[in-house]
């Protein structure tokens, strides 16, 4: 059953990943951040690398987080879907005009 | 009217120049205050707040950008100044939606494959979707989300905006982003 083999499967990579020189998902987990802001160290970037070539759920996870990422700096690109209008009432315009002549007017 | 000669009429204190940079900004900037304070009323007051400000130091304005980033830098930190003197409710914390792990620390991903962001995009109510989810967040997850991600600061930059330490602004990014992933996971398997 896929169920039963795919957890087999994590099991055998939790073996592998306990060896020395290797990260398991958790600490991989922990360094994403760094390494995705290329502010991890060569040597420790290589080890990030090697266990996202040997982790298929830490694959989709990573693409998945980058995706989202990307999602969210274009989620409030102006000119999208028009949900935030662009209308300025005309009493805030005339407010903040009043509130500079007067000052002017103290100055 | 070039950018460099409404600069000059600015800082000379010219009426006509004045209601020119006001109505040419504060569309974008009413848009970005309503992101940080959706209460209108208070986005609003933070617009006024901010051309105050622009007025009363345009003379010091060196042109380092443009008018247009300065007046938004000054506004982020309008906000954020009016959330802080806010009361703070308890927040909810992201338990709920952070990665899971099994005894032996293998990541259990329910994804199994990802559609590309720009496919993604096509898609009419994609940013609305994200924009909730964005929304939904805590309030101080929110705030490094969007300072980080949306208005680009640096790591620095952002931790002393929000007056936290850099190690704890990565922290909160990282959950933000990963509890992110997985309120979007039925849109990032390309649902339909």
């Amino acid at each position: 059953m896929s169920f039963t083999r795919s957890a087999f499967m994590r099991r055998l990579r939790g073996l592998m990943f306990g060896l020395p020189g290797m990260l398991d998902c958790r600490e991989f987990e922990a360094f994403m951040l760094d390494y995705l802001d290329g502010q991890l160290p060569a040597p420790q970037a290589k080890v990030f690398e090697r266990h996202l070539r040997m982790c298929p759920e830490c694959q989709v996870y990573l693409a998945a987080y980058r995706t989202t990422v990307e999602l969210g700096k274009a989620a409030f690109e102006e000119g999208d879907d028009g949900s935030l209008p662009d209308d300025v009432p005309e009493d805030l315009i005339g407010a903040i005009l009043a509130a500079r002549a007067a000052s002017d007017g103290l100055a | 009217m070039p950018e460099q000669d409404l600069i000059e009429r600015l800082q000379r204190s010219d009426e006509k120049s004045g209601e020119e940079f006001v109505r040419t900004h504060a569309g974008t900037l009413l848009r970005v205050a309503r992101r940080y304070l959706p209460e209108d009323a208070d986005a609003q007051d933070a617009v006024q707040e901010c051309f105050a400000c622009a007025f009363a130091s345009i003379s010091t304005f060196r042109g380092d950008s443009g008018l247009g980033t300065w007046l938004h830098r000054i506004l982020i930190n309008i906000c954020l100044k009016q959330l802080r003197t806010r009361k703070r409710r308890r927040e909810e914390g992201l338990d709920a939606w952070l990665p899971v792990f099994d005894s032996a620390d293998c990541r259990i991903e329910s994804l199994r494959s990802v559609e590309p962001a720009d496919v993604l995009l096509e898609r009419r109510e994609v940013r609305a979707r994200v924009r909730d989810a964005i929304l939904q967040l805590p309030e101080s997850y929110r705030l490094v989300v969007m300072l980080r991600d949306l208005e680009e600061y640096s790591t620095r930059e952002a931790a002393e905006t929000l007056q936290i330490s850099e190690g704890a602004l990565k922290v909160r990014l990282h959950r933000a982003r990963a509890a992110l992933k997985i309120m979007l996971e039925p849109l990032l398997e390309g649902e339909k």
